[in-house]
C-alpha cells in the first residue's frame, strides 16, 4: 500500500487546566489513504474536534500535543516548525469548521478573505488570485461569483457561507481536508448537496478527507472507513459497512441504536443511559464501563485496542458479536 | 444616507433647543448675576440702568425669546463681564483646548493600542501584567494630583519642561511661511517651544485615556482571539501579523472608536482641571470663571457649542461604524 496521506499514531493531546489534566485525545491512531474519506464519530466532548485541530497544529493553550506522531505524506507534523506548518495550513491541509455563521470574519469582504488565502501560499498577482477565488466559488455552486465576491459574510445564508468556507478550503486543492461537522448547522437539503460535492471532490482530485461528525447517517453515506471516539479514545475502527452493520463495541452499538429511524414507530426511542463522563475524572478501567450493559469484572482494567478481524479494531474486553467473542 | 444625515441634524436641533432652555432656567435659578456684576456701592438708578442694559428687567420667558431670536441670527449674546460677544470669547480659546484634547487623544491611541494589543495577545506575560497594573494607576490617580506631581518633578526639580502657558504659538499659514506667525489662529503644536509647553498637560490628560484604550483593546483582543474566524484565518495559513492586524484589529476597533470619540468630546468640553493646573488658556478655564460670576450668555453659548460638538462626534463615530462594520446600515437606525 502506498504511503497514506495522513497517518496518526498514538496521538495524545492534553489540556493542562487548573482542575487537572484533561486527556482530550488519548492514544488515537488512524490513517487515511489518498482519495478516501474517514468518518470520525463521537459525542460532544469525545475529542474529535481536538483531534482535528491537532492535525492542523492549532491546539491552543492550555492544550498541547504531548505524544504521538501525525504523519502527513510521511512527514511528522508534530515536530514541524511553526513556519513550515503555516506553509501546509490552508495549502496542503485545509480545514472546514462547524459553524458557518462564525467562520468568516464579519468585517472583511469575501474577496479579501479568499484572496489573502491564495496570496499566503502562491506568488501570484492579486488579479490572478481573484480569478482563482471566483473560479472556486463557482465550483462549489455559488451563483454569480463575481458579484458575491464583493459581498460581506452577513449577506450570505448559512448554507452559502459554508460553501464559501469550503471554497476557501479548496483554493489550493489540498491533499487533506479536515471537516469538523461542516453540515451540522445546515438544513438537510443543503447538507445533501454539500456532501455530494465533497464526495465528488474526494474521488476526482484524490483529496483525503477526515470527516468529523456525530451524525451516523452522514458517515454511512459518505465515508469509506469510520472511527468511533469515546472519551478521547478510538473505541472502534473499520470499514463503514461493517461497523454500521455489525458493531463490535457496545458504545457503537448504542450509538447506532440511538438513531431515531432505526427505532420502531410508537416505541420509546432507545438511548444510551447516563452521559459522557467528564474527562477530568474518568472512571478507572474502560471509560464506557459505567454506561455499558455488558460491563463485567474484567472491564475494571483498561482495555487495549486490538484487531478482532482484518481491518476491524476494537477497544473492548467483551465485544458485541458472539463470533468475535469466541475469536477473542 | 442623506436622509439619515438630515434626520440626525434635525434631532440635533431639538437637542440644542432643549439644552439651551434647561441651561437658561438653570442659571436663572442659581442666582442673580446683578448681585455679582454690579458694585454694591451703586445707587438705585445705576442699578436700574445696568439691569435694563443687560436685558435682565424682562421676565425670564421674554429673555429667553430674545435670546432665541438673536441666536437664530447667529448672535449668542454678549458676555455680561467682558462685554464681548460670547461666541467670540469662546472661539478665541478654542484652539488651545482643541490642540490639547487632540494631542491627548493621539497619545492615547498611539500608546494605548499597541500596549493593549500586546497585553491581549500575551495575557500571561509579566510585561502584560505590568501594563495592566499600570493602567489601573492611570485610572485611579486623580488628574490634578498627577498634574501637580509632574510639575514638581519635570518643571521644578529637573527643569526639563515649562509648567504654565502655551509658549510660543504660530498659525498654520505662518508655519508654512505664507504670512507672519502671529496672524491667524494660533497653535502651540507648530513651534518647538509650544510643543514643550504642551507635553505635560497633554500627557496628564492622556493618562486616563491611555488606560481606557489599553483595557478596551485588551478585552477586545482576548474576546476576538477566541472567535472561530480567527482560528479559521490561522487554518488558512495566514501569517500571525495578518491575523492580528487585519482579522483581529478591525473587529476590536468598533468599541475603541466609540469610547475614544466620546472621550475626545468630554476632553474638549471638560478639561477644566488640567487647564487650571497648567494655566492653559483654554475653554475650560473660561467656563469655570463664567460660572463663578453667573455670566449666563457665555455659559449658554459654551454649552450649546459643546452640545453641537458632541452631536457631531457621535455622528462621526456612527459613520465610522459603517466603515468598520458592514453589518451596520445607517438608514435603519435611530439616534
Amino acid at each position: 500500500m502506498a504511503t497514506p496521506t495522513l497517518e496518526v499514531r498514538n496521538l495524545r493531546t492534553h489540556f493542562f487546566t487548573r482542575g487537572g489534566v484533561v486527556k482530550a485525545v488519548d492514544d488515537v491512531s488512524f490513517s487515511i489513504q489518498r482519495g478516501k474519506v474517514l468518518g470520525l464519530v463521537g459525542e460532544s466532548g469525545s475529542g474529535k474536534t481536538v483531534t482535528g485541530f491537532s492535525i492542523l497544529g492549532l491546539v491552543d493553550a492550555p492544550g498541547r500535543i504531548v505524544g504521538g506522531q501525525i504523519l502527513f505524506q510521511g512527514r511528522d507534523l508534530v515536530t514541524m516548525s511553526e513556519s513550515e506548518m503555516r506553509d501546509l495550513r490552508g495549502n496542503r491541509i485545509a480545514m472546514i469548521f462547524q459553524d458557518p455563521m462564525m467562520t468568516l470574519n464579519p468585517v472583511l469582504r469575501v474577496d479579501t478573505q479568499m484572496i489573502e488565502t491564495v496570496l499566503a501560499h502562491k506568488k501570484v498577482s492579486r488579479e490572478e488570485a481573484r480569478q482563482r477565488a471566483r473560479d472556486t466559488l463557482g465550483m462549489v455552486g455559488i451563483p454569480s461569483p463575481d458579484e458575491r465576491l464583493k459581498s460581506y459574510p452577513h449577506q450570505f445564508s448559512g448554507g452559502m457561507r459554508q460553501r464559501v468556507a469550503i471554497a476557501i478550503a479548496l483554493l489550493h486543492e489540498p491533499d487533506l481536508i479536515v471537516a469538523d461537522e461542516p453540515t451540522t448547522a445546515l438544513d438537510v437539503t443543503i447538507q445533501g448537496q454539500i456532501l455530494a460535492e465533497v464526495q465528488k471532490l474526494a474521488s476526482t482530485t484524490g483529496t483525503a478527507l477526515l470527516w468529523i461528525t456525530h451524525d451516523l447517517s452522514v458517515v454511512a453515506g459518505l465515508a469509506d472507513d469510520v472511527a468511533v471516539m469515546y472519551a478521547g479514545r478510538i473505541v472502534e475502527h473499520g470499514a463503514v459497512s461493517e461497523v454500521l452493520d455489525t458493531p463490535l463495541h457496545p458504545y457503537t452499538y448504542g450509538l447506532i441504536g440511538s438513531v431515531p429511524s432505526r427505532n420502531k414507530r410508537g416505541e420509546p426511542l432507545r438511548q444510551i443511559p447516563g452521559m459522557t463522563p467528564s474527562l477530568l475524572n474518568l472512571p478507572p478501567g474502560c471509560a464506557f464501563r459505567t454506561r455499558c450493559p455488558r460491563a463485567a469484572e474484567v472491564c475494571m482494567a483498561e482495555p487495549e485496542i486490538r484487531e478482532l478481524a482484518p481491518g476491524r479494531d476494537v477497544r473492548c474486553f467483551r465485544p458485541m458479536s458472539e463470533a468475535a467473542e469466541q475469536a477473542a | 444616507m442623506t436622509v439619515y444625515l438630515v434626520r440626525r441634524l434635525i434631532q440635533a436641533l431639538f437637542v440644542v433647543l432643549a439644552m439651551s432652555l434647561i441651561v437658561f432656567v438653570g442659571v436663572y435659578a442659581i442666582g442673580d448675576p446683578v448681585e455679582i456684576l454690579i458694585s454694591p456701592d451703586a445707587d438705585q438708578i445705576e442699578r436700574e440702568r445696568a439691569i435694563v442694559a443687560l436685558g435682565l428687567d424682562l421676565p425670564l420667558w421674554q429673555q429667553y425669546l430674545v435670546f432665541l431670536t438673536n441666536a437664530v441670527q447667529g448672535d449668542l449674546g454678549r458676555s455680561f463681564v467682558f462685554n464681548e460677544p460670547a461666541l467670540r470669547l469662546i472661539l478665541q480659546r478654542m484652539p488651545a483646548t482643541l490642540e490639547l484634547a487632540f494631542g491627548a487623544t493621539f497619545l492615547a491611541l498611539v500608546i494605548g493600542l499597541p500596549l493593549g494589543l500586546y497585553a491581549g495577545l500575551r495575557p500571561n506575560a509579566s510585561a502584560s501584567k505590568t501594563i495592566m497594573a499600570g493602567s489601573i494607576l492611570g485610572f485611579s490617580l486623580p488628574t490634578f494630583w498627577v498634574g501637580l506631581m509632574m510639575i514638581m518633578v519635570f518643571a521644578v526639580q529637573l527643569g526639563w519642561l515649562p509648567s504654565t502657558g502655551r509658549g510660543t504659538t504660530c498659525s498654520v499659514l505662518g508655519f508654512i511661511g505664507l504670512q507672519p506667525c502671529s496672524s491667524g489662529v494660533q497653535w502651540s503644536f507648530l513651534t518647538i517651544d509650544g510643543l514643550s509647553h504642551m507635553v505635560m498637560p497633554a500627557v496628564n490628560l492622556a493618562l486616563f485615556k491611555i488606560s481606557l484604550v489599553i483595557r478596551l483593546t485588551r478585552a477586545g483582543v482576548r474576546e476576538t482571539m477566541l472567535m472561530d474566524y480567527v482560528k479559521f484565518a490561522r487554518a488558512k495559513g495566514l501569517s500571525p501579523a495578518r491575523v492580528t492586524f487585519v482579522h483581529v484589529f478591525k473587529n476590536i476597533m468598533i468599541p475603541v472608536v466609540t469610547v475614544v470619540g466620546l472621550e475626545l468630546g468630554s476632553t474638549i468640553a471638560f478639561s477644566v482641571v488640567t487647564e487650571s493646573v497648567f494655566a492653559w488658556p483654554g475653554m475650560g478655564k473660561l467656563i469655570i470663571d463664567s460660572i463663578n460670576v453667573l455670566d449666563r450668555p457665555v455659559i449658554v453659548a459654551y454649552l450649546m457649542i459643546i452640545v453641537m460638538m458632541f452631536i457631531t462626534i457621535n455622528l462621526v463615530v456612527d459613520l465610522t461604524y459603517s466603515l468598520l462594520d458592514p453589518r451596520v446600515r445607517l438608514e435603519n437606525k435611530g439616534t
